[in-house]
């Protein structure tokens, strides 16, 4: 039995974020958006702690961590409070009705 | 030629009269009534007759000098032309600045009592001394163009003294028409001009014109520069005949002969005295006096002479029958007036030149008195002026009857009077006369046909207007008027019978008449007086003389039968007997309406078609240039529009299908964008890793 | 070249009217500053363009006293170099035959002043022209005055050819704005005719300019104003003197057509348009009737002379072969000027029209006059050009003293005038006989001379243009006698006789009327021998 290793980590990792990206660009619910967000920071967050513990990265690789962290939740708060606009404006979170974008 | 410069004086002295009525003479009639304004503008052309008496006695006391000079300043100097604001008098333009001064003069005395009360009176004596100051500077001019300024200027005072009660349009007209005909003359006159002056100064040939040494308008060079230039011809006509015609159609206008004397009858329109002054005794001669002033040039031309003496004779017979049937007392003296031109010209045309001074001497006389007379007639009449209306005024006005009843004495040839003298004269010469293109007796049979006529119509207006019963107006009868005007009048009548010794002829005196020696100097040119004497006798003289006077005596009768007391029928016998032949000459032969339709229409036609052509064809040719030019622009700019902006357009409009297919792209959908963002780095990532094994990186 | 007197005084006169148009646009600039009402605007307008075109008639009259009537050649001439590539220059100066037409500029141009200030009747006309745009109408004024001078006073081509075109811009402006109801079908007419002259005339001076080398006739290069040298010339002496030689009778045809006759038809053409000769006159009359009466006696004294003066400034000197080829035809034109005109007058219903017409006829007698090449001829076609410009302006301000007041000018609509209008009625008088050649006045002098200089070599033309001479007297007359006589049009009871605006204007030209008819010579003699060295060579050629 081999011990856990980098490309585990990196494995989980691209796995989380490729779920994360799916989730941001499936769901019409703003929520899951934000969550798949999530998902994908906090995937490149585990590829930062794994490269901090097997590679050449060590105190650094930790620091991001902390600072996707902060990111995270400062991204939280700014997308929460979008959707909430979002919601106010249109009585609803459904990102599809949300195209004054359109072209 | 002496210098005497206070020649100027005769012609500036009417003239600064001409400007201190017409300047300030309103306001001094306003001011200080008519009387200040006749003190000035009748005071003055009795200085001036002052002046001329002067002049002329001066060139009298110095036997031996031609004529006496006054030069002011060069007027025109341009190459060989120079001309001189020059005057000069010699024997025959003294004769006249005397007769016209004094006539002149006497005439302004007359037309304060004419005038009287005419709100126009300033006006009227502004014009009258404006007038005489240019037939002055006609009489003294020293040269040819000096003269024509005289020449325009009085045809310019007639015309505004014929119109110058203008609120009536016909006598507006009448004054447009006495212009307009003078300027056809005047036409004659400036072309005789250009003639003589280059004629006489160079000769035409078939290459061109060649000048010569020395050119000149002065009367006192051209006898000599004509002597060597009578050969020359222009068009093929001799110099002096083409200059001496043409000279005549412009003394035609003035002096109203066939075919220009259409203006004068209707000249009746102005003021009497305006008619006894321009229109009998002073302007209309001024042709009379041109054809004596030109002698030279006459004696040089028999033909030209012929053409004078010829109309001249015409004319006479032509408005004799005329005055016969004409009720305007006026018109019966303008047709009068026309036929004694006439007369004038038959004796200057025949080249006996002092007999037509003479007649002109004695006309302006006679003719004054009897126009002035018709004037006194027609203020008594309250400004009627058809004889029809008239009769007996010669009871209640003596004096202007007797003084008309000498001036008639005169006009008709009868003895005693100046008139006799003079036109007899004219008569003897026409009929002595060889050489030229008729015979001498032709001229004289006309000249006597005419002075039958003369002595019958005059003597009709004489008893038609003072014999019969006396006519009442309003209910009073007429009165004789003021002595300003009854001495004017007998002084005139005075002068008529003095003439007459001057004149007596060398078939009672054996010498030449004192008037004939006196005009001696001017018309002698290498010695030769009289050019084409017939060498008839004395003793012809005297018979035909006594023709003449039994004409005139024939005439008398049968004015004194006919209308003697107005109770004759027969003249009305005779116009029912005739009626076409009376119709014919009473409406003047229909001159005036042949010239109308033969000439007026067809100018003014001329002149509307001429306006017509202008602004449709040449100016529509301008205005269809610039529709076509803007044809073009708009063809050109459809051209731009379609095809040129086309193709601009067209590009703009692919651009745009090109945005409108790129816009479906942006969906505004969030989810949308973030696939594109995944896809787009897939995509980054797959190019870099083909290229990496493409390149071998 | 050498000149007698080199002075800048004409450079001044050119020039002071432009100060003033300086002055105008500077006050209008400053117009926010200033806080100006309009009212003190306009009359500030005025006064500086009254002041400013007095300056040039006092200066002309120096210009008088310091020119020397004797003597032929160029005097007064301010010369320098403008542009070197070109060998263009600024090279003013007058001659006996331009001296003339400067005095008379700017006596027009004053008087012309004086008629567009808003006095007398137009005080209570808010639509008269005086009283419209004032600042904008006095500095056109102003520029045409400059205009004007400076083409007669231009000796080189390029420069003659600037100032033509400066004149022509404020004129358009002129008609166009201030103008009566059809103005600007009138002024782009005029603005239209007068330019495909000016093309003309640019093609011919571009022709002459490469046709003219001195090397050609072996001969030094020309020297400019500050003693360098050029090959090609727009100098106008030098010009006329390579013309003398014979040198552009050597140049190449163009299209077939020897090159002086060409250039000669093209120039004459350009200077035919402004005399007017006809058939390129309509424009005259539609200009006239448009224009205020101000620009009407600018138009008809000073504007049409410039044909005249271009034919024998330019034209004669500098062609002289193909002047005498032309020279028959030239007469011919100028006897159908003066005939044909004066039936059209005859025609005329509308005062400003007739006077308009008779301007064309009488301009004929100067086509006539220097046709015949003789010393009578060219003396009367110039003095006629300087008499019919005092004329002329009088009989428009005339036109324009009824139009005030009746505020129409058809002939037929007026009748016994001379009884409300005694002043106006001896005045109109006055400028008719003058303007049909009454003896005694100024037009007689200058159409006698014409006529006697012209008759030598012209017999039988002459007779026939002094056909003209009758029709004249009977359309002035019969315009007197349709107006001033007869029963007085009650409905033009009420109009007034002269204002001072009016006899200030009227009066001086009347003086001048009778002062010239008996006095003619101290003008004629300013001119006389400078015209007759003009036609001196030309009429040897023709064997005259």
């Amino acid at each position: 039995m081999t011990s856990v290793g980098l490309h585990h980590f990196v494995l989980l990792s691209a796995v989380l974020f490729s779920l994360g990206i799916a989730c941001a660009i499936a769901r019409r619910n703003a929520v899951a958006i934000l969550v798949g967000i999530e998902l994908m920071l906090n995937a490149a967050a585990l590829n930062l702690a794994a490269f901090s513990r097997f590679g050449a990265l060590r105190a650094e690789g930790q620091l991001f961590v902390l600072f996707v962290i902060v990111l995270a939740a400062a991204e939280a708060v700014v997308g929460l409070a979008l959707i909430l606009a979002i919601h106010r404006r249109l009585r609803s979170v459904d990102v599809h009705r949300a195209d004054s974008l359109k072209g | 030629m002496t210098e005497f410069r206070l020649l100027w004086l005769i012609p500036l002295l009417p003239l600064l009269g001409a400007f201190l009525s017409g300047a300030f003479g309103y306001r001094l009639q306003r001011r200080f009534g008519e009387r200040a304004v006749a003190v000035v503008s009748v005071g003055l052309p009795w200085l001036a007759f002052g002046a001329a008496a002067w002049a002329l006695l001066r060139l009298l006391s110095q036997g031996d000098v031609h004529a006496l000079g006054a030069r002011l300043w060069t007027w025109i100097a341009v190459g060989g032309l120079k001309v001189e604001l020059a005057l000069h008098m010699d024997r025959l333009s003294g004769m006249m600045a005397v007769m016209i001064t004094l006539v002149g003069s006497l005439i302004h005395v007359y037309s304060i009592g004419y005038m009287k009360k005419d709100e126009g009176f300033w006006r009227f004596f502004a014009f009258l001394n404006l007038f005489l100051f240019a037939m002055l500077t006609l009489v003294l001019a020293g040269n040819l163009l000096l003269l024509f300024v005289g020449w325009e200027g009085v045809g310019l005072c007639s015309y505004l003294l014929i119109g110058f009660w203008y609120r009536d349009l016909k006598n507006a007209r009448a004054g447009m028409k006495a212009f307009v005909v003078n300027r056809i003359g005047d036409f004659g006159f400036l072309a005789g001009m250009l003639v003589l002056f280059w004629g006489l100064g160079g000769s035409w040939s078939e290459a061109g014109y060649r000048p010569g040494e020395f050119f000149s308008l002065d009367f006192a060079e051209l006898p000599r520069l004509l002597s060597g230039a009578a050969q020359r011809t222009l068009w093929g006509v001799p110099v002096p005949t083409l200059a001496g015609v043409l000279f005549f159609v412009g003394a035609c206008g003035k002096s109203a002969q066939i075919p220009l004397y259409v203006w004068l009858p209707d000249a009746m329109a102005g003021p009497t005295p305006v008619s006894a002054l321009i229109h009998a005794a002073t302007m209309v001669t001024a042709g009379v006096y041109l054809v004596a002033r030109l002698n030279f040039l006459y004696l040089a031309s028999p033909t030209a002479m012929t053409v004078v003496a010829v109309v001249g004779a015409a004319t006479a017979l032509f408005a004799a029958t005329i005055g016969c049937v004409q009720n305007d007392i006026k018109k019966v003296l303008a047709y009068s007036t026309i036929s004694q031109l006439g007369y004038m010209f038959v004796g200057v045309g025949v080249g006996a030149y002092w007999a037509g001074a003479y007649h002109l001497l004695t006309h302006a006389f006679f003719k004054a008195c009897l126009f002035l007379g018709a004037g006194s007639v027609i203020l008594a009449m309250h400004h009627e002026q058809d004889m029809q209306k008239m009769g007996g005024l010669g009871r209640v006005m003596p004096f202007t009857r007797w003084t008309y009843w000498y001036a008639c004495v005169a006009i008709t040839g009868l003895p005693l009077a100046s008139g006799f003298f003079s036109k007899d004269e004219i008569l003897w010469q026409a009929y002595n006369t060889a050489g030229l293109g008729v015979p001498g007796w032709f001229l004289w049979l006309l000249l006597f046909l005419g002075a039958g006529l003369t002595s019958f119509y005059m003597w009709r207006s004489y008893f038609l207007t003072f014999t019969g019963q006396t006519v009442k107006i309003h209910g009073e009868e007429p009165e004789e008027q003021r002595p300003v005007i009854t001495g004017v009048l007998a002084v005139l009548a005075v002068g008529a019978g003095v003439l007459m010794f001057v004149g007596l002829p060398e078939a009672w005196l054996g010498a030449p008449p004192a008037f004939e020696q006196y005009l001696e100097p001017v018309f002698k040119h290498g010695g030769l007086a009289r050019v084409y004497p017939a060498g008839q006798g004395h003793g012809v003289e005297l018979l035909l003389m006594l023709a003449s006077v039994a004409v005139a005596a024939i005439g008398l009768g049968l004015a004194w039968w006919f209308y003697r007391g107005r109770s004759s029928a027969v003249p009305e016998r005779l116009r029912a007997a005739f009626p076409r032949l009376h119709r014919l000459v009473q409406d003047k032969y229909y001159v005036d309406e042949t010239y109308d339709a033969a000439v007026v229409q067809p100018t003014l036609e001329l002149s509307r078609a001429a306006s017509w052509f202008d602004s449709r064809i040449i100016d529509g040719l301008v205005n269809l240039s610039g529709g076509v030019t803007r044809l073009l622009a708009f063809l050109d700019g459809a051209i731009d529009k379609y095809l040129v902006d086309g193709l601009v357009n067209g590009l703009a409009r692919l651009v745009r299908a090109a945005g409108a297919a790129a816009r479906r792209w942006q969906t505004g959908r969030l989810p949308n964008y973030l696939a594109g963002l995944a896809l787009g780095t897939i995509v980054l990532f797959a190019l870099v890793r083909l290229l990496q094994a493409a390149l071998g990186w | 070249m050498e000149h007698p007197t080199t002075s800048t005084l004409l450079t001044w006169i050119i020039f002071t009217p432009s100060i003033g148009l300086l002055l105008i646009g500077l006050l209008l600039l400053t117009r926010p500053l200033t806080q100006l009402t309009q009212a003190t605007l306009d009359h500030l307008s005025r006064a500086i363009g009254v002041f400013f075109s007095a300056v040039p008639l006092v200066l002309g009259g120096l210009l008088w006293a310091s020119f020397d009537g004797r003597a032929t050649g160029m005097q007064l001439v301010h010369h320098t170099v403008w542009m070197r590539a070109f060998n263009i220059e600024y090279f003013v100066g007058v001659d006996g035959l331009s001296v003339g037409l400067v005095l008379l500029t700017v006596l027009v141009s004053f008087v012309a002043a004086l008629a567009s200030l808003p006095w007398g009747i137009a005080r209570d006309d808010h639509h008269h022209f005086s009283r419209r745009a004032v600042p904008g109408y006095m500095a056109m004024l102003l520029l045409l005055e400059t205009g004007m001078l400076g083409v007669f006073c231009a000796l080189d081509f390029f420069l003659f050819y600037v100032f033509w075109e400066v004149m022509l811009l404020p004129m358009y402006f002129l008609i166009g704005i201030w103008g009566g109801p059809r103005r600007e079908y009138a002024a782009i007419k005029f603005f239209l005719y007068t330019l495909v002259g000016s093309v003309l005339m640019l093609l011919a001076m571009i022709a002459l300019y490469f046709a003219s080398d001195p090397g050609a006739l072996g001969q030094a290069a020309f020297t400019l104003a500050d003693g360098s040298t050029g090959k090609h010339t727009f100098n106008l002496l030098n010009l006329a003197e390579l013309g003398r030689q014979g040198a552009f009778g050597a140049a190449g045809p163009i299209l077939g057509v020897a090159f002086p006759r060409i250039v000669f038809v093209a120039l004459f053409i350009a200077f035919a348009i402004k005399i007017p000769m006809v058939p390129f006159h309509t424009w005259l009359p539609d200009a006239h009737v448009e224009a205020p009466t101000p620009v009407s006696v600018i138009l008809a004294g000073i504007l049409l002379k410039m044909g005249i003066y271009g034919i024998l400034r330019v034209n004669y000197p500098i062609l002289p072969q193909a002047t005498l080829w032309a020279r028959e035809a030239i007469a011919v034109f100028g006897a159908v000027n003066m005939v044909y005109a004066a039936f059209v007058c005859l025609a005329q219903k509308d005062l400003k029209k007739l006077i308009a017409y008779s301007s064309v006829s009488h301009m004929g007698f100067c086509l006539l006059g220097m046709a015949a090449l003789t010393p009578q001829g060219i003396n009367g076609a110039v003095l006629q050009m300087i008499n019919h410009g005092i004329i002329s302006p009088a009989l428009f301000l005339i036109a324009g003293v009824i139009y005030d007041r009746a505020h129409h000018r058809e002939i037929e609509r007026f009748g016994g005038l001379a009884r409300r209008m005694p002043e106006y009625t001896a005045l109109v008088g006055l400028s008719f006989m003058a303007s049909l050649g009454l003896p005694g006045l100024n037009g007689f002098i200058s159409e006698a001379l014409t006529f006697l200089g012209a008759f030598p070599v012209f017999t039988v033309l002459t007779i026939v243009s002094a056909v003209s001479v009758v029709i004249t007297a009977a359309y002035y007359l019969w315009t007197i006698q349709r107006m001033f006589l007869g029963p007085l049009n009650e409905k033009y009871a009420s109009l007034s006789d002269l204002n001072w605006r009016e006899r200030l204007t009227l009066y001086p030209l009347g003086a001048l009327m009778l002062l010239l008819g008996v006095l003619p010579m101290p003008v004629i003699s300013l001119m006389d021998p400078t015209l007759r060295a003009l036609i001196e060579p030309l009429a040897r050629s023709a064997g005259l």
